[in-house]
C-alpha cells in the first residue's frame, strides 16, 4: 500500500475543490492505503467545529471527524487558523496543528502528492 | 529516503491570491523540516515563477507601510537569506515587460543567494528533477 499526501488549499464553501478533496482521501484510504492531508490557506478555516450541514453549502465536519477515524491524519496551518479565528479551543477533536513543515515531512515518506490548490 | 527535492510552481500573481504567497512560505519551511525527518534525511526545494506567477516580485514595495502585511519582496529576501533557490522564467518577465534588474536582492541582510532569471527550459529541468511538483 502506498502513502498520499494531500495538500488542501480551498475554502470550504464556494466551490467544489475541498468536497473532492476529501472524496478523494476517503477513497485512497479505503482501498488500504495511508493518507494525509494538510489544511492551508482558506481550508484552514473549515477546522471549526460545530459547522451545521445546511443542504446547500458543502459541510467538512462530518467527514473529517470520518476520515479521522478511520486513521487519516489531518493537520492544519496553525498560522492560517488562528488568522481566521479558529484555535485548538473551538477546532474539531483530533485535527493536529502544527506548521508548514509538516506539510514538507509528510512529502518526503509520499509516494504521491496531490496539491489542491485554493483561492 | 535522502534527499526528496521538490518544485513549488508559482503560476497566479502575488497579493492576488493567498496561495502565490504560500508556495513561498511552505517553501521557506524546509529550513525547519529536519526536526521531523529521521537523521540524513532532507528536502530540498526550488521555488519556481512562470506565467503571471512573474508579477509582484518588484523590489521597492510598500505593502507594510500600506496595508500592514508583509510584501512579497520581504519574502523573497527570506528566501535568499536561507539559500533557497529561485527561479523566475526570463521569458515570462520579458512578456509583462518588467526588466531583470527590478529583482530584489537579500545583500542588505548578508545573503550571498540571489534570484536566478532563468529561461524556462530550466525551469523545466528543476521539476523533472523534482521528485514531487507543487502547483500554486
Amino acid at each position: 500500500m502506498a502513502t498520499l499526501t494531500i495538500g488542501c488549499f480551498p475554502g470550504l464553501v464556494g466551490n467544489m475543490t475541498y468536497d473532492f478533496a476529501l472524496k478523494l482521501a476517503e477513497a485512497a484510504v479505503n482501498k488500504g492505503h495511508k493518507v494525509n492531508i494538510w489544511f492551508s490557506g482558506n481550508a484552514s478555516g473549515s477546522v471549526k467545529a460545530k459547522q451545521k450541514h445546511l443542504k446547500d453549502y458543502s459541510t467538512g465536519e462530518k467527514h473529517l471527524r470520518a476520515l479521522i477515524e478511520k486513521g487519516v491524519e489531518i493537520c492544519t496551518c496553525e498560522a492560517c487558523s488562528i488568522a481566521r479565528g479558529v484555535d485548538k479551543t473551538n477546532a474539531i477533536e483530533g485535527i493536529q496543528w502544527n506548521a508548514m513543515h509538516w506539510y514538507l515531512a509528510k512529502i518526503h515518506a509520499s509516494d504521491r502528492v496531490l496539491q489542491i490548490g485554493g483561492e | 529516503m535522502g534527499d526528496v527535492k521538490l518544485a513549488f510552481v508559482v503560476q497566479k500573481p502575488q497579493y492576488k491570491s493567498e496561495t502565490s504567497r504560500l508556495a513561498i512560505t511552505h517553501a521557506i519551511s524546509y529550513q525547519t523540516v529536519e526536526i521531523l525527518l529521521e537523521d540524513g534525511d532532507i528536502v530540498t526545494p526550488t521555488l519556481c515563477f512562470v506565467g503571471e506567477g512573474v508579477l509582484g516580485l518588484q523590489k521597492g514595495q510598500k505593502a507594510m507601510d500600506l496595508y500592514g502585511i508583509t510584501s512579497t519582496e520581504t519574502h523573497i529576501k527570506n528566501c535568499l537569506l536561507v539559500d533557497l533557490d529561485v527561479l523566475v522564467c526570463k521569458e515570462d518577465l520579458a512578456k509583462y515587460g518588467i526588466p531583470e534588474d527590478m529583482m530584489p536582492d537579500a545583500e542588505d541582510m548578508g545573503a550571498d543567494k540571489k534570484i536566478k532569471v532563468a529561461p524556462f527550459s530550466e525551469i523545466q529541468k528543476a521539476m523533472e528533477d523534482a521528485k514531487h511538483v507543487l502547483f500554486f
